[in-house]
């Protein structure tokens, strides 16, 4: 129990006045980027990376951290309210979240996901303290392989749950396939479908994808109804949590933060895959009334990816400290942060610097805390927000979409693509293609691309590397299950009982 | 109220973007443009001579902003468009050089005024530690035997780390075409293929590597410096038997058009701010390795790095 008197004095060190002001700056100001879509921590941390020449160390840690995981919170918010995730992590908490909000149950929304964020990062910080060194050991076994065969998982995971016309759904994936193949092939440099505009050459960013499908589209598709029918007035409903609420939070809390952790660890793996297949998760295991208010807003869809994409946050911290590995944007900052004190983050780090290493685990548990205490009192007055007309509103949207995209690289090309991602996603809502499947393809294809190209690079054109690792067989035996088992249940079901009408809700 | 809410909101976002792109400020104001997002190579040269140019001329204004994309050559356009205009450098380097063949960027150096170089980094050849190559008298024997068996990790295809190998396969007498070469984007990729034992050899900057080779996880197999470095066990790979050598540089370069005045007020500016402590100590702590370099000699250079990136890039068969 070394550990446990170091974290201790992690602690004492973390809980100085002037670094307890440093933390609250940093989760005050995490969670404000996280709200604008396009502005997250990775960039907040390097704009903020010239402090490192006049504060100590473990303060401006302390402040990173709570930048980190107040990017974390605050992203959630705007996907429930608004339908406009801001982060790429938090857009499957739109899905259901945003259809509790009209329900009239944002409020319960916005407090699932808070208390969810804070019982993830609240474990994974722990097993950072007591489980890193196994996890390490986890993540650099990780081949390519195996990275394949992670999103072929996902793909099949996310795909059989996230559409009721699986035609529909997979005309949606394709075309986020599509997009996510502009830019420079990594592998051989060249360049594809840039149409000559050399702004195109690094890809299309996710949170403008993002932004411009999810919020752009929803814009205007409300703005093309409004002359046809009134406003649904959003009912307002109660101000916290109740009993049943709770009850069927705890249990995705728990499954989303034993997800998050270890893919945080993955180099490459990020937030977001953990937010899909929490989602895909807790959609197969819902049973009662969560059975039936998928799709229509449930609880358990908001609970899960949430805690998933705070521990994988956590999970993060792993690599970075344990090994100098950086394994997402803004660790890799964080890694710089540490290189322009003099300090290499890795085994010695811990042997060398211990005070600093333990007052930042201290201060990310104190950061959570006063995330918590931040965010909760503030989810009915979020909820409020539903009650401004829709007009303001969502103008107020698109020029939030725009500033944020804008914010992201200064690039008036950026503008111009979310306009045209934003007018598809208008289309695609007319036609009632869904929005979430195009977006999962531009984050998934690409990663499964290059990984089977470097796996099958790294194996000299043989076939059955793919099949070489046991992760990638029993990850492949999985998606194969997931496939194959909504297929199998309808076939029994049909020798049961006589076929129902099929029916079209949307 | 709830306009009120929303406006406050605007402001705010009005004043992040404000940060983001910097826009403006009086005509003494020197900015400095760092071609990439923040946090890379690039953009911490950039902050840091922010830094030492406020203690070296403490009544003028220094400001960096970001262009971030393809390897620099959005940035480099955006120089384009200012000509004549002393009030501004761009940072850049050998990454940049490549990255106009690659790109076919319209924009090349020519319409550039080229201020100084600044800093060089080595690259570093590295095995993992299982690795049954124990020397690069071994690699060049494996690479003989079947260069697609030794798959290589690095950076962007067309980097700095790609160039490395290139040379090194052609010195090797091997087509610089033939190398398996595994991209990888930032973020520790690269490091985790060779800590798992995922692949045969990596190449990056010294400073990625290092601490994992005094720590025994990885085995270096040569640096591409000239002498060996003071603070590293490592051969160069000249001692191995390829005549390699090669830094990953960055300098300035000032929008093109400027007149001999400008040029040179620019030149001493930033020789005062090379002469600097707080310049100096960045540099050691960074590891960079200081090799300033001016006027004409900077501008022979910069045409003697062209030529030479153009043809590795074609050899390695990277521009159709």
């Amino acid at each position: 129990m070394e550990s446990l008197g170091l974290l201790l004095d992690g602690f004492a060190a973390a809980l100085t006045p002037v670094n307890l002001l440093y933390a609250l700056v940093g989760v005050t100001l995490g969670t404000l980027v996280g709200v604008l879509p396009g502005i997250g921590p990775a960039m907040t941390v390097a704009l903020l990376l010239p402090i490192t020449f006049t504060v100590p160390p473990a303060s401006a840690f302390i402040m990173f951290a709570g930048i980190y995981y107040g990017g974390m919170y605050g992203g959630s918010t705007t996907s429930i309210l608004l339908n406009t995730p801001g982060e790429s992590s938090s857009m499957i908490t739109a899905l259901e979240g945003n259809k509790m909000a009209r329900r009239g149950r944002a409020a319960q929304a916005l407090a699932t996901a808070a208390i969810g964020s804070f019982v993830a990062g609240t474990i994974a910080t722990a097993l950072l303290v007591f489980a890193a060194p196994a996890v390490v050991s986890f993540a650099i076994s990780f081949g390519p392989e195996d990275y394949f065969a992670l999103a072929i998982l996902a793909f099949t995971a996310v795909s059989s749950v996230l559409s009721r016309s699986v035609v529909r759904g997979l005309a949606s994936l394709v075309l986020g396939l599509a997009i996510g193949l502009v830019g420079i092939d990594q592998q051989t440099g060249q360049a594809r479908l840039t149409l000559g505009v050399p702004q195109l050459l690094d890809g299309i960013d996710v949170v403008i994808v993002a932004v411009g499908l999810f919020a752009v589209g929803e814009a205007l598709y409300v703005a093309s109804r409004l002359r046809h029918a009134p406003p649904d007035v959003v009912p307002v409903g109660r101000a916290w949590m109740g009993r049943s609420d709770w009850g069927r939070s705890w249990r995705p809390w728990l499954r989303g933060t034993a997800l998050g952790f270890p893919f945080g660890a993955l180099p490459g793996g990020g937030a977001e895959i953990p937010t899909f297949l929490s989602y895909a998760a807790e959609k197969r295991l819902a049973r009662g009334v969560a059975r039936e208010e998928y799709g229509k807003g449930a609880i358990e869809g908001v609970a899960g990816p949430e805690a998933a994409n705070n521990a994988s946050a956590a999970g993060t911290l792993v690599p970075l400290l344990t090994l100098g590995l950086p394994t997402s944007a803004t660790a890799a900052i964080m890694l710089a942060a540490f290189q322009q004190y003099g300090l290499q983050p890795g085994p010695q780090l811990f042997d060398h610097n211990p005070a600093l290493v333990w007052a930042m685990i201290a201060s990310l548990f104190i950061g959570n805390t006063m995330l918590l205490v931040l965010n909760l009192p503030l989810a009915p007055v979020w909820a409020k927000l539903l009650r401004i007309p829709r007009p303001y509103l969502y103008s107020g949207i698109i020029l939030f979409a725009a500033l944020g995209v804008y914010a992201l690289n200064a690039s008036a090309v950026d503008l111009v693509v979310l306009f045209v991602l934003g007018l598809l996603g208008f289309a695609m809502r007319r036609f009632g293609l869904p929005v979430a499947p195009a977006v999962i393809g531009m984050i998934l294809g690409p990663m499964a691309e290059i990984q089977l190209r470097r796996a099958l690079a790294i194996g000299a054109g043989d076939v059955t590397v793919l099949v070489g690792s046991p992760v990638a067989v029993v990850l492949l035996v999985l998606s194969l299950l997931a496939l194959l088992t909504p297929l199998l249940r309808g076939f029994m079901a049909r020798r049961r009982m006589p076929p129902l009408p099929v029916s079209h809700e949307d | 109220m709830r306009l009120r809410i929303i406006a406050a909101l605007a402001a705010f976002s009005v004043a992040l973007a404000g940060c983001g792109g910097g826009s403006g400020g009086g005509t003494t104001t020197l900015r400095i443009m760092a071609p990439a997002s923040p946090g890379g190579g690039w953009d911490q040269t950039s902050r840091t001579a922010e830094q030492a140019l406020k203690s070296v001329a403490p009544d003028r204004g220094v400001e960096v902003f970001n262009v971030p994309g393809a390897g620099g050559t959005i940035g480099l356009a955006q120089l384009a468009g200012e000509k004549g205009n002393g009030n501004l450098l761009m940072t850049m380097g050998l990454v940049m050089v490549g990255a106009i063949e690659q790109n076919k960027s319209k924009v090349t150096l020519a319409e550039t005024t080229p201020i100084a170089k600044l800093t060089e980094e080595y690259e570093i050849v590295v095995v993992p530690a299982e690795s049954p190559l124990q020397s690069l008298q071994d690699l060049v024997a494996a690479w003989k035997a079947d260069p697609a068996k030794v798959s290589v990790a690095g950076g962007s295809a067309g980097g700095t780390d790609h160039i490395v190998a290139g040379l090194m396969a052609k010195a090797a007498g091997v087509d610089p075409k033939q190398v398996n070469y595994i991209a990888h984007s930032g973020g520790g990729e690269a490091l985790n293929a060779l800590l798992g034992n995922k692949v045969t050899i990596g190449v990056s900057g010294v400073g990625e590597f290092a601490e994992h080779v005094k720590s025994g996880k990885l085995r270096a197999l040569g640096v591409t410096s000239g002498e060996r470095l003071p603070d590293l066990d490592a051969p160069t790979v000249k001692e191995g038997g390829l005549d390699v050598e090669l830094a990953n540089w960055r300098g300035f370069v000032a929008p093109g058009g400027l007149d001999d005045a400008d040029r040179q007020a620019l030149t001493d500016l930033v020789t005062k701010m090379r002469d600097s402590q707080p310049w100096k100590d960045a540099v050691a702590k960074n590891g960079w390795i200081d090799s300033f370099m001016t006027g004409q000699e900077f501008d022979a250079y910069l045409k003697s790095e062209e030529t030479r990136v153009k043809g590795i890039i074609a050899e390695m068969g990277l521009v159709s």
